[in-house]
C-alpha cells in the first residue's frame, strides 16, 4: 500500500501535461479524461482509508534507504489525517471537474483549465502525502501558482485583479513558510517531520524554534485566510470560475493552510499553551468577524467566501481548544472531542461549501449576474439548483438532519466541557448570523417576486445538475459519521495522528 | 549574526515596500527583493567557516569542513519557483495595464467591499 502515495501527485500531474499537449488535438479528451482520472483517484483514497486504520504509511522515492537513520531522499508519509485530507480533495476534485464538463463551455482553451486543474490537485495532494518540510513548500506553491493562474482565468478586469491581489498577499505568505523552515532547518539540521519533532522535542525551547513557529503561524494564516490576514479571500474565491471557487474554498485553503497548521503545531512543535491560545484567538475573530462581513454582501460568490472565513474559523477555534487541553494536561477525552469536532466540521464544510458555490455556478451560468438583487423566483424554474442549495443553506446553518448540525454541535459540546462557556455562547451566536445569512441567500435567491431582468426557463445541464444531486446526498450521508462505527473507520485514525505525537 | 540580521533587514525592506507602493511593478520588485534576501538566509545557513565545496575529488579524502550543500539545493529549488511566481505575476500586471492603462494600484479598484 505504501507503494501508492507517489501515484496521488504522479497521475495528476502526468495528466496536467497530457491535457495540456492532447487537449488542442483531441475534443472532449480533457472534459471526459480528467474527471475519469479523479473518480479513480477518489476510490484509490477511500480503499487507502478503508485498509489504513491506525498505522502510518512511509515510502522512500527511489529507494533512498535512511543512512544512520537520517532519511536522505524523498520521503512521502500517510497517517490518518493526511488520508482523510486526501479523500477530501480527490472527492471534491472529481465532482467539481464533472461539473466543469458543461461550465467551461463558457470559456475558451478548456484544455488549459483542466490543467491547472490537475497542477493544483497534484500540488495539494502532495502537501497531504510528504514527510518532509521543504517538499511541502514546493507541493503548497505547486498547488498556490495553479491556483493564482486559474482565479484570472476569465481575463475579465476583476479577475486580474483579484488575482494580482491573492498572489501578492499569497507570495508574502509562502515566503514567511519558506522562512521559517529555513530557521526550522537552521535551529534542528534536518528537514524531516519526525526527526525534527524528535530533535526539538528532546532540548530545551531556543528562541530560534519559537521564531520560526512565529513566521510559520503567520504565512499558514495568510494561506488559510484567517482574519487579520484575510483580505484576499472574498477577492480570489469570487471571482474565480465556479467549480474552481469550490475546490478553492472547500479543498483548498483547508490543505495548504489548516492541515499544514495542525500538522506544524500538533506533530511538529512541542505543543505550548501560548501558541495554543493565539490560534484559539485567531480562530474566535475569524469565525465572528467572517460572519459579520458576509451579512453586508450582496454578491453570492462574495457572500459565500467570507462565510468561509467564518466556518473555517469553527474548526481553528475547536483544534486550539483540543490543543490548549494538551498543553494544560487537561482531559484527553475532551480533547479528542474537540479535535475530532474540527476535524469533522473541516470534513462537512468542503461538501456544502463546495455544493454551495455549485449552486452560485448555476446561477451565474444561466442568469450571468451574481447580484441577488436582481434575481428571485427561481425555485420553479431551477428546481435541482434550488433544493439542492436549500440543503447545503440548512447543512452550513446547522439544521439537524444534515452534517453541519453534527459537527457545530460537537464543537459546542467540547467548548462547554472545556470550560471555555463563552466560546460556546459565541459559536451558538455566530451559527445564528449563519443562519440569517442563508435565509437571505434563499429569500432573495429563489423564492419571492421573479425579476424582470435575470430570468430562465430552463435548469442546467445534466453533469452540473447531477454533481449538485449528488454533493447534497453527500451532506446528508455525512452525519452518520456521528455514529461511534463510521467515526472510528473514519475520523478517528485523524484524530489520533493529530494527538499521539502531542500526548 | 550580523549578516543574519542585515538579511531580517532585507526582507523587512521588501515587505515595507510590498505594503507602501502603489506601483504594481514596485510591488513586484519589493517581492523579489524579500524572495533574495531568504535566497542569501538560506546560502549563509549553509556556510561553513573555512569551509570547501561538498564534493569528494579523490576517493576516500574527504575535506576536514565542507559547506553544507542542502540549502544550496533547496535554494536553486525556491529560486525556480521565485521565477514562475514573478513571471506569473508580471503576466498578470500587463494584462492590467491594458485593462486599465494605468500601473497605479488606486486607479485598479473594480473589487471593493
Amino acid at each position: 500500500m505504501e507503494a501508492l502515495l507517489p501515484l496521488f501527485v504522479v497521475i495528476p500531474l502526468g495528466f496536467a501535461f497530457i491535457t495540456a499537449l492532447l487537449g488542442r488535438y483531441i475534443p472532449l479528451f480533457h472534459r471526459i479524461a480528467i474527471p475519469l482520472v479523479f473518480l479513480f483517484l477518489s476510490v484509490l483514497s477511500v480503499w487507502m482509508m478503508a485498509n489504513l486504520r491506525e498505522t502510518v504509511l512511509n515510502y522512500m522515492v527511489g529507494g533512498w534507504e535512511p543512512v544512520n537513520g537520517i532519511p536522505v531522499g524523498i520521503h512521502l508519509s500517510a497517517d490518518g489525517f493526511s488520508v482523510l485530507l486526501l479523500v477530501i480533495i480527490n472527492s471534491l476534485a472529481f465532482l467539481s471537474a464533472f461539473y466543469s464538463y458543461a461550465y467551461i463551455e463558457q470559456y475558451t482553451s478548456g484544455q488549459y483549465f483542466y490543467a491547472l486543474f490537475c497542477l493544483m490537485v497534484a500540488g495539494m495532494n502532495g502537501v497531504a502525502v510528504t514527510g518532509d518540510i521543504f517538499n511541502l513548500y514546493v507541493f503548497l506553491e505547486i498547488a498556490a501558482i495553479a491556483s493564482y493562474a486559474l482565479v484570472a482565468f476569465g481575463i475579465k478586469k476583476e479577475e486580474l485583479e483579484a488575482s494580482f491581489k491573492y498572489q501578492v498577499l499569497g507570495g508574502i505568505g509562502s515566503l514567511f513558510i519558506l522562512f521559517g523552515i529555513g530557521v526550522l532547518y537552521w535551529a534542528t539540521g534536518t528537514l524531516n517531520m519526525a526527526d525534527i519533532h524528535k530533535i526539538i522535542g528532546s532540548t530545551a525551547v531556543s528562541p530560534g524554534i519559537v521564531f520560526a513557529g512565529v513566521l510559520l503561524l503567520a504565512g499558514f494564516g495568510i494561506k488559510s485566510a484567517m482574519v487579520p490576514f484575510h483580505s484576499w479571500l472574498p477577492d480570489a474565491h469570487s471571482s474565480a470560475p465556479s467549480p474552481i471557487s469550490a475546490m478553492l474554498s472547500g479543498v483548498l485553503i483547508k490543505s495548504i493552510g489548516i492541515y499544514c497548521l495542525l500538522r506544524f503545531f500538533f506533530n511538529i512543535f512541542t505543543a505550548s499553551s501560548q501558541v495554543a491560545y493565539v490560534i484559539t484567538t485567531l480562530g474566535v475573530a475569524s469565525m465572528v468577524i467572517g460572519a459579520f462581513l458576509a451579512i453586508y454582501q450582496w454578491d453570492i460568490k462574495r457572500l459565500l467566501a467570507y462565510s468561509s472565513i467564518s466556518q473555517i474559523g469553527y474548526v481553528v477555534m475547536s483544534a486550539g481548544i483540543g490543543l490548549i487541553l494538551l498543553c494544560n494536561h487537561g482531559d484527553i477525552h475532551v480533547a479528542a472531542l474537540a479535535i475530532f469536532g474540527g476535524i469533522y466540521h473541516l470534513m462537512n464544510h468542503a461538501f456544502f461549501k463546495g455544493l454551495l458555490f455549485l449552486n452560485a455556478g448555476s446561477l451565474e451560468y444561466r442568469l450571468k449576474t451574481r447580484n441577488l438583487l436582481k434575481m428571485g423566483g427561481l425555485a420553479s424554474s431551477m428546481p435541482v439548483t434550488s433544493s439542492t442549495s436549500l440543503v447545503a443553506s440548512m447543512a452550513i446553518a446547522g439544521i439537524p438532519p444534515f452534517n453541519g448540525f453534527f459537527s457545530k454541535l460537537v464543537i459546542i459540546v467540547a467548548a462547554v466541557k472545556s470550560g471555555f462557556y463563552g466560546l460556546a455562547i459565541i459559536a451558538v451566536i455566530v451559527s445564528i448570523i449563519t443562519l440569517s445569512l442563508f435565509l437571505k441567500f434563499q429569500r432573495y435567491a429563489f423564492y419571492g417576486k421573479p425579476s424582470e431582468s435575470a430570468t430562465t426557463e430552463k435548469d442546467v445541464p445534466f453533469s452540473m445538475e447531477g454533481t449538485m444531486i449528488l454533493l447534497a446526498v453527500c451532506c446528508l450521508l455525512l452525519s452518520l459519521l456521528i455514529f461511534p462505527f463510521f467515526r472510528n473507520l473514519i475520523l478517528m485514525p485523524a484524530v489520533h495522528a493529530l494527538m499521539n505525537a502531542t500526548i | 549574526m550580523v549578516l543574519f540580521i542585515m538579511c531580517f533587514i532585507l526582507f523587512l525592506v521588501g515587505l515595507y515596500g510590498v505594503i507602501t507602493r502603489r506601483n504594481l511593478i514596485k510591488i513586484i520588485i519589493a517581492l523579489s527583493i524579500m524572495e533574495y534576501s531568504l535566497n542569501l538566509f538560506f546560502i549563509l545557513i549553509g556556510y561553513r567557516k573555512g569551509g570547501e565545496i561538498p564534493i569528494l575529488k579523490d576517493a576516500g579524502a574527504v575535506p576536514p569542513v565542507v559547506v553544507d550543500p542542502l540549502p544550496q539545493a533547496m535554494i536553486l529549488t525556491a529560486i525556480v519557483i521565485g521565477l514562475a511566481t514573478t513571471a506569473l505575476l508580471l503576466a498578470i500586471a500587463i494584462r492590467l495595464y491594458r485593462k486599465y492603462k494605468t500601473f497605479d494600484v488606486s486607479g485598479i479598484n473594480a473589487l471593493k467591499g
